[in-house]
């Protein structure tokens, strides 16, 4: 980690270190990818890309069942695609994180994303995920483990939203 | 073509106690507690979709124990994708053996991919897991055997069944939560 750039990424990665959370579940998004790149780096983690961030919600729910634990990472428009998987977590009592990079928020250039990212908190909200949110990158840290303490400490469903307003809303140009 | 229940009763008569087994919604579950009441086993009796990356994760958790699911064709049509995922994360341990009848037989029979153009080996296949083949009868029994115990995996197994209604069994408890406590209490943490 040494003479690494400071990034609230590296924030997430000391809370994956110090809780051992060693599986990473990814559909990937920008947002995320300096935290999956330190991820690959470890050796003590393993990272898994997915087809579908539903997959990942199966995934971390049989390696807690094996003694391991993990987080999914995925965007907003991946939330949609949990809902159903979301009911194996809830009913069974394991500890289920996911880190939510937001789109369709601030700034966003994308109409397409709008919707799923009005939808994200509610969504996860009415599968009993509960919502945390770091709108600044100093927050991040804290959030995270608070997250992750929530969910592994009480058997429960959380997830981070992680702002547009700090990843940074990507504007696109044609040509 | 198989009579699946006992066939699978048959798999799991002489278990080893490396063996964990995991089940898909539906007949596949109720299959899996007919061969009786087994801390070693978890059954999903909802969350469509989600064995195949569950029994993933469980296998990558889990690398000195055999890991097996039996799943139907119509749980695996759900999240073919997890194939993929499975092929390119190498778990040596686990066995997938989909219960392939062709049909929502719980819902009525309605005719899946399956029984159209699809074929769940050649998808298998495609995705990555070499190791994967179709069995039309018991006689097969042996070699499904080593696959489970002895081959390296990913595996995936094609197992044709009859489209038959079977009784329903169910498990310990309909509770998740009782379930996968019972079941992690067979694992070393």
């Amino acid at each position: 980690m040494e003479g690494a750039i400071k990034d609230w990424r590296n924030d997430i990665y000391k809370v994956f270190k110090e809780l051992d959370i060693t599986m990473v579940s990814h559909v990937p998004d920008a947002g995320h990818t300096p935290l999956i790149n330190l991820c690959e780096k470890d050796n003590e983690i393993d990272v898994v890309t997915l087809t579908t961030e539903q997959d990942g919600v199966g995934l971390s729910c049989g390696a807690f069942a094996g003694g391991r634990k993990s987080a999914l990472l995925m965007q907003s428009s991946g939330v949609g695609n949990c809902i159903n998987a979301l009911a194996l977590p809830n009913i069974c009592r394991i500890p289920f994180l996911t880190l939510v990079s937001m789109r369709g928020e601030w700034g966003e250039f994308v109409p397409w994303q709008v919707p799923m990212g009005l939808g994200t908190p509610k969504v996860l909200e009415a599968m009993d995920v509960k919502v945390f949110r770091a709108d600044y990158k100093e927050e991040v840290g804290s959030t995270v483990d608070a997250a992750a303490r929530f969910a592994f400490n009480t058997n429960r469903s959380a997830a981070v939203l992680l702002s547009q307003k700090m990843i940074g809303a990507k504007q696109f140009k044609n040509g | 073509m198989i009579e699946r229940r006992p066939f699978v009763q048959k798999i799991l008569k002489n278990r080893q106690s490396n063996l964990r087994v995991v089940s898909g919604l539906g007949t596949s579950t109720w299959d899996l507690m007919s061969g009786g009441d087994d801390k070693a086993n978890f059954g999903f009796i909802g969350a469509m979709g989600q064995a195949i990356p569950f029994a993933l994760g469980l296998a990558m958790a889990q690398p000195d124990l055999r890991i097996l699911l039996f799943t139907g064709d119509g749980d695996t049509l759900m999240s073919l994708g997890s194939i993929a995922t499975v092929a390119n994360h190498p778990v040596t341990n686990l066995t997938i053996i989909v219960m392939d009848n062709e049909s929502y037989v719980e819902t009525g029979s309605q005719p899946t991919a399956t029984a159209g153009k699809t074929d769940l080996e050649i998808v298998a296949k495609g995705s990555g897991i070499a190791n994967s083949y179709t069995i039309h009868s018991e006689k097969d029994y042996d070699r499904i055997i080593k696959t489970i115990y002895e081959e390296e995996g990913p595996s995936l197994v094609v197992a044709k069944c009859q489209a038959k209604a079977t009784p329903l069994v169910f498990p310990h408890s309909f509770d998740g939560s009782v379930s996968i406590n019972r079941f992690m209490s067979t694992l070393k943490s």
